[in-house]
């Protein structure tokens, strides 16, 4: 299966860009995820944990967000986050 | 005319003043790469923000529903402007373009007999404007204390901002700074920020895939409209950072050359009055030998 191109933005820069298996995302009314493939879509994102995952079981890389914005459209997913910070393993 | 060791004096303050003025060029210089890495950076989001928040105000603009900060109070009595300037001067005309083309706003809308009122952000905004419209500033932020800015910085102004809309204290805002064009171009630009214009062109930008909204339409605008907002007062302080670099670059560079151009003529004097005492003392002493 193709891999999702994902993006993730901050109003200070392009925090990542390429693809990614999939991304599992705090939407506003539930959590989703999105594989590649995934119909267009807007979402707005409560304050929470972004889940990526690089390839099909591998653990996931969390980012957290506060409000943020999420779009899917065929081209991919992008991700506008006003605050975010990387979620260390414990 | 003067002594040569008045114009020694000269030649070497002049010297130490053309050392300053270059070293704070390479300072703007080294600084300037910096502001506009940052206005670049800062671009991506603001794009796609733009995008969205253009193609979702076009569906739901026309509804009676929307939110006030795109349809406006329905009045434009109140104005507000927003002046954004550099905490420091030594940039040549930045500052006061932008407080030029602030007053100038301000001028027209009185004489329409509307009410102005005015949020300063930047030390030379207020310097430039508090004596004159003292009386209009409901508000000044201090950009001076931050040692540079970010997105925090935005957030609270937009924060001010939007408190002063909700309680009804002016109908229509209107930022200003300069747009950078280049190092030595820069335009001081006013742009409405509230209600937000939205674009002409831009209602084609989501093309004709049926898109899900969750949770709809308007909620998802009613969100975004003040993050874009934000944003508007983010990249307008971005640019202004870069502009006042450049700004500051050009004028030191000119200041520099200036310096140059002065040793110069200063040295040819300091020659030339030079040589003349040396004439002087050789025809002295060669009449004074014929004499003999």
């Amino acid at each position: 299966m193709a891999d999702l191109h994902f993006e993730l933005v901050s109003p200070e820069r392009l925090v990542r860009s390429g693809p990614v298996h999939m991304v599992v995302v705090p939407g506003a009314e539930g959590d989703f995820g999105v594989l590649a493939g995934h119909a267009p879509m807007m979402s707005t994102i409560r304050p929470g944990e972004i889940a990526i995952y690089a390839s099909a079981g591998a653990t996931p890389e969390r980012i957290r967000i506060e409000g943020g914005f999420a779009e899917v459209s065929e081209k991919g997913l992008t991700i506008l986050a006003e605050k975010l910070e990387p979620v260390t393993a414990h | 005319m003067a002594t040569l060791k008045e114009l020694k004096l000269r030649i070497v303050s002049v010297k130490s003043t053309q050392k300053i003025t270059k070293a704070k060029q390479m300072v703007a210089a080294a600084k300037l790469r910096r502001a506009q890495a940052a206005a670049e950076a800062a671009r991506p989001y603001a794009e796609r923000l733009e995008g969205v928040v253009a193609s979702l105000a076009t569906k739901v603009g026309g509804s009676s529903t929307a939110p006030r900060l795109l349809s406006g109070s329905g009045r434009d009595q109140v104005h507000l402007l927003v002046v954004m300037a550099a905490d420091r001067g030594l940039a040549g005309a930045f500052n006061t373009n932008i407080v030029k083309a602030a007053r100038n706003h301000a001028e027209a809308l009185l004489a329409q007999g509307k009410t102005v009122k005015m949020l300063l952000v930047g030390r030379k905004a207020r310097s430039g404007l508090i004596r004159q419209y003292g009386k209009l500033v409901i508000d000044y932020f201090d950009t001076s204390v931050f040692r540079s800015i970010g997105f925090a910085q935005a957030d609270e102004i937009a924060g001010k901002v939007f408190a002063l809309y909700e309680a009804g204290e002016f109908d229509v805002a209107t930022l200003f700074y300069s747009k950078f064009r280049s190092a030595l171009l820069q335009e001081p630009t006013a742009q409405q920020i509230i209600p937000v214009a939205i674009p002409a062109d831009s209602a084609a930008t989501v093309g004709g895939a049926v898109v899900e909204y969750e949770p709809d339409e308007e909620a998802i605008l009613a969100e975004l409209l003040p993050r874009n907002v934000k944003i508007q007062i983010f990249k307008g302080l971005l640019e202004n950072v870069a502009g006042e670099q450049g700004a500051s670059m050009t004028a030191m560079d000119n200041a520099t050359r200036n310096a140059g151009d002065l040793i110069k003529k200063l040295t040819i004097e300091f020659n030339r009055s030079r040589q003349a005492a040396i004439t002087k003392e050789l025809i002295e002493i060669i009449s004074g030998a014929e004499a003999l």
